[in-house]
């Protein structure tokens, strides 16, 4: 089959993301994905590559705070969409809780895998369907961790799980 | 001796961590430069014959494409196999990317795209038309048995199969009990999560800079200098974070070759990004086939011992592994036969996978010695107990520690072995059959010649520069703590640099060798710092070290002290304004004892406890329960060395059950080339495991009594998985990754 005049023309498309609480305007090619956007040209790449096809989960990133692969979003299908990424939830001097727990359970070996796994989780404790260990397991399925840090990420998440928990319950009872 | 500043042995977070966490730490194909390229490769989809044709023209056309390389076009690069070879080569001759129409392997790369940006890049590698002409594939192990041959030159001397010992034949006959099986394991592919990319940089003045996914910077390096002639010192190789590799990162990957290649040609920088299918053609750990025969006396002492493997390898290379001669230093047996042979296949070479051979060869061993105990009539551990050998009888030397009784009895206690019923079969809760299983681990303690500089300042900063790898082992957090130890300094003080080929020579981050090569090399470096500032220091007026020897003094909390009268010391910044100094910095070279070597072997022991439960009707397999028990030798961080070992003990997992690639071989290619069809164990597959590293008291394996942990945790696991799912279902099944089909197929679950 000869494709040759069947080249897509390459037009843009106008959009508008708030990225990490930045409002940012784009002319995208449509078939930019919004992992591709933020690892190339808006150069965050905490947002990891690791399979392309929503297999491996390193690419997950809160999308109007539902966790989502980013390789399987084209950018121009998300406007007026509220992203957020590893790099928007904490920096290293000020990390969210869930980050911190990570670094102290030794959640992660080479940390590629890491800002993915910390992104579900955030998004997981907010879904609130996981309360025991066998269901963060579950739900945590999608993101995989080559390193076979399996148990010490349930354990962060337990850990964030059980604080937040508590915090819950205090603030019931205020 | 108490050192207030003691940080060696403490179970301390990872120091590169904060990045990793928060995603600031960048890997290699995460450089920026102005003006950077994509490159993009198309790979074959034959598995071997030729290229007759091959059109660019379309993709060509594509709006965004800069160069397209193929065989037709490619820049010159060496020819010889030597300039090819990198420091972990095996023998035979390289593959050089498009050098020429001839197709060795499914997927092999035949061209490669380089655009201003990646989609179109992408697409316009789908434009690219090829035509092939398809020759027959052999893929297939099994059917190329007869094409077997033992490796004419060895990939290194002690990889060849020891000589026969005693008479193994005719003790195998004489023995009461005998077991004789065959055991075969698919191809594995390492995956980690991580995809190989480079970024290639060139820089006016006619440097170039790259970033490249690799366990060794120098080796990279040295190798892509040698490729293309490039002046050593204009050239950097940056590896500062590497997403997983286990093996996979040893030899320099055809990104590398690309990226450089494009970047010298187009001189931009330049930037190749592997896809996920892309990872299955680089290199795996090989098929194997091995037959195992073990024979004891009534009270089941090994009479004799036959091990003997056939492995995969490429048309090109002659992979090797030391799969059997584990077989021959495991237990204590007088009559020992073991070989190993390798078979071509129209495949891209195998190449080391963590714990290279002994994950293969010591799942068949230990398999076969459940076998054994089965057919002895006792308790499988007490079989490993009663044959256990205090000697290497492989080479006939003494070992450095074997601390292996207490793993044994250690794990077992927490694992509560004791309460095993015997009888396949015999436990069971509702629907699922209960398993326990146990197998033995060993690995070698390496280490390699290796050189670090540390620097102290007055001030008490302290920078260690080695151009070591952390390839997700800790490298950069052990190499602070015993740089924070012997200098008696927090760990906060300490800036590690790693990663980058300028830095003093460390060889490949494998072998599980980096922490005592290392490690040594860091520690020998603070104790020349302390040399240096006692000469310094022994020169000053009313000087309490006139007579103290290098030995008699540490460093704590910024002074020179006496070890054994911290009252009596100076402070580092004035040793170091007397002198005139603002740093003292130190560069250790250091290399394994040789007398040492000649006298001794130095292995690494576990025994991994597993609990399986099976569902009777689905077949599917649970592995609810490990417990592994280590010994090796001095633990420098036991929250890392812990994760290094679950990480082991996951693969391993995911080597029992689930990992294979699946090979079509009517056209000689990879059908489940993703992570969605070749499955590796995730977070719902792994429920709880324990790591025990038992005490074992090691000054011989290494100088810092390290034995190294990154194989280790992986041996033994496969097999105390297969042991469980016999015990909980009776039946033996030989052939891994044991699959839901395999088990529904056993004769005891019909």
């Amino acid at each position: 089959m000869d494709l040759s005049s069947q080249h897509p023309p390459l037009s843009t498309c106008p959009v508008s993301l708030t990225i990490n609480g930045q409002i940012r305007n784009f002319d995208l090619h449509p078939w930019v994905s919004l992992l591709d956007l933020l690892r190339g040209p808006l150069e965050l790449t905490g947002t990891k590559k690791g399979c392309d096809h929503g297999q491996c989960g390193a690419c997950t990133v809160l999308v109007d705070g539902e966790r989502m692969n980013s390789c399987l979003k084209l950018a121009v299908s998300l406007d007026g969409a509220e992203i957020t990424t590893i790099e928007g939830l904490g920096t290293p001097d000020d990390m969210h809780p869930m980050q911190k727990a990570f670094l102290e359970h030794d959640a992660y070996q080479c940390g590629y895998c890491t800002p993915g796994q910390i992104c579900s989780a955030v998004a997981l404790l907010k879904e609130g369907h996981a309360h025991q260990r066998h269901e963060i397991r579950e739900a945590m399925s999608g993101n995989l961790c080559r390193c076979g840090a399996y148990t010490n990420i349930a354990d962060a998440i337990e850990e964030v799980l059980g604080t937040e928990a508590a915090a819950s319950v205090r603030e019931a009872a205020e | 001796m108490l050192n207030s500043s003691k940080v060696v042995g403490l179970p301390l977070p990872r120091i590169d961590g904060p990045l990793k966490v928060t995603g600031r730490a960048p890997y290699a194909a995460e450089h920026f430069a102005p003006g950077m390229l994509q490159g993009y490769a198309l790979c074959s989809t034959i598995a071997t014959g030729r290229i007759a044709e091959i059109d660019t023209s379309e993709a060509e056309r594509m709006p965004g494409v800069v160069k397209i390389y193929t065989h037709e076009n490619r820049p010159k690069a060496a020819r010889r196999d030597e300039k090819w070879k990198d420091e972990v080569a095996v023998p035979g001759h390289p593959l050089r990317p498009l050098e020429n129409d001839r197709i060795l392997y499914d997927g092999q790369p035949v061209a490669l795209v380089v655009a201003e940006s990646f989609e179109a890049a992408r697409d316009a590698a789908a434009l690219i038309r090829v035509r092939y002409e398809a020759g027959e594939p052999h893929t297939d192990l099994f059917r190329e048995q007869a094409n077997s041959y033992v490796p004419p030159v060895l990939r290194a001397k002690d990889m060849a199969p020891p000589s026969p010992r005693g008479n193994a034949e005719a003790a195998f006959a004489q023995a009461p009990h005998q077991i004789s099986a065959e055991y075969s394991i698919e191809g594995e592919y390492h995956n980690p999560i991580e995809l190989f990319g480079t970024t290639a940089i060139p820089a006016e003045d006619g440097s170039l800079m790259i970033h490249d996914k690799s366990q060794g910077s120098q080796n990279s390096h040295d190798t892509i200098c040698k490729i293309f002639g490039l002046n050593p010192d204009k050239v950097t190789v940056r590896n500062s974070f590497v997403g997983g590799a286990f093996g996979s990162g040893l030899r320099p990957k055809h990104q590398l070759f690309f990226a450089v290649m494009a970047a010298l040609d187009l001189k931009r920088p330049v930037k190749v990004e592997m896809s996920r299918s892309e990872m299955f053609y680089l290199t795996w750990r090989p098929s194997c086939i091995q037959t195992v025969s073990l024979a004891a006396d009534e009270q089941g002492r090994l009479q004799s011992v036959m091990h003997h493997a056939l492995e995969a390898t490429s048309r090109y290379e002659d992979y090797q592994e030391n799969v059997v001669n584990w077989s021959g230093l495991a237990y204590k047996c007088d009559n020992v036969t073991m070989s190993y042979e390798i078979a071509k296949l129209d495949v891209s070479t195998p190449g080391d996978m963590r714990a290279p051979g002994a994950a293969t060869g010591i799942t068949a061993l230990e398999a076969a010695m459940d076998e054994l105990a089965y057919e002895v009539g006792m308790d499988p551990l007490e079989l490993r107990v009663i044959n256990f050998v205090h000697r290497d009888q492989n080479q006939d030397k003494e070992i450095t520690s074997k601390a292996l009784h207490a793993c044994y009895r250690e794990g077992a206690a927490r694992f509560g072995w004791s309460e095993r019923s015997h009888e396949p079969r015999s436990m069971r809760e509702g629907n699922e059959l209960i398993g326990w299983g146990v197998a033995t681990g060993i690995w070698e303690a390496q280490m390699s010649p290796a050189e670090a500089r540390v620097s102290l300042s007055a001030e008490g900063k302290v920078v260690v520069s080695a151009a070591a790898s952390d390839i997700g082992t800790g490298t950069y957090t052990i190499l602070g703590q015993l740089a924070a130890e012997t200098l008696g300094v927090a760990l906060s003080e300490v800036a590690v640099e790693i990663g980058d080929s300028r830095l003093p020579t460390t060889s490949v981050e494998g072998g599980s060798w980096t922490a005592a090569s290392s490690g040594t090399a860091v520690q020998v470096a603070g104790r020349m710092i302390i040399a240096t500032l006692l000469k310094h220091a022994r020169k000053m007026d009313n000087s309490p070290f006139a007579k103290a020897t290098e030995d008699q003094v540490e460093l704590s909390d910024g002074r020179l002290v006496l070890e054994a009268n911290h009252q009596l010391g100076v402070a580092v910044s004035d040793i170091m304004g007397e002198a005139g100094l603002t740093v003292i910095e130190e560069h250790a070279k250091v290399e394994p004892d040789k007398a040492i070597q000649k006298k001794y072997s130095a292995y690494t022991h576990s025994v991994v406890f597993v609990e399986v439960r099976v569902d009777e009707e689905l077949g599917q397999v649970r592995v609810t329960r490990v417990v592994d028990a280590v010994a090796a030798g001095r633990i420098l961080n036991p929250k890392t060395a812990r994760s290094q070992v679950l990480g082991g003990v996951v693969m391993g997992i995911g080597m029992a059950l689930e990992e294979e690639g699946m090979v079509d071989h009517r056209t000689g290619r990879i059908m489940n080339h993703n992570i969605a069809e070749y499955h590796v164990p995730v977070h719902a597959d792994i429920e709880d495991i324990e790591v025990i590293f038992v005490d074992e008291d090691d000054d011989k394996a290494s100088p810092i009594g390290v034995k190294g942990l990154g194989e280790i945790g992986i041996l033994g696991v496969a097999a105390a998985v297969s042991n469980a799912i016999f015990h909980a279902t009776g039946s033996r099944i030989r052939s891994f990754p044991i699959t839901i089909d395999k088990i529904l197929e056993s004769e005891t679950m019909q």
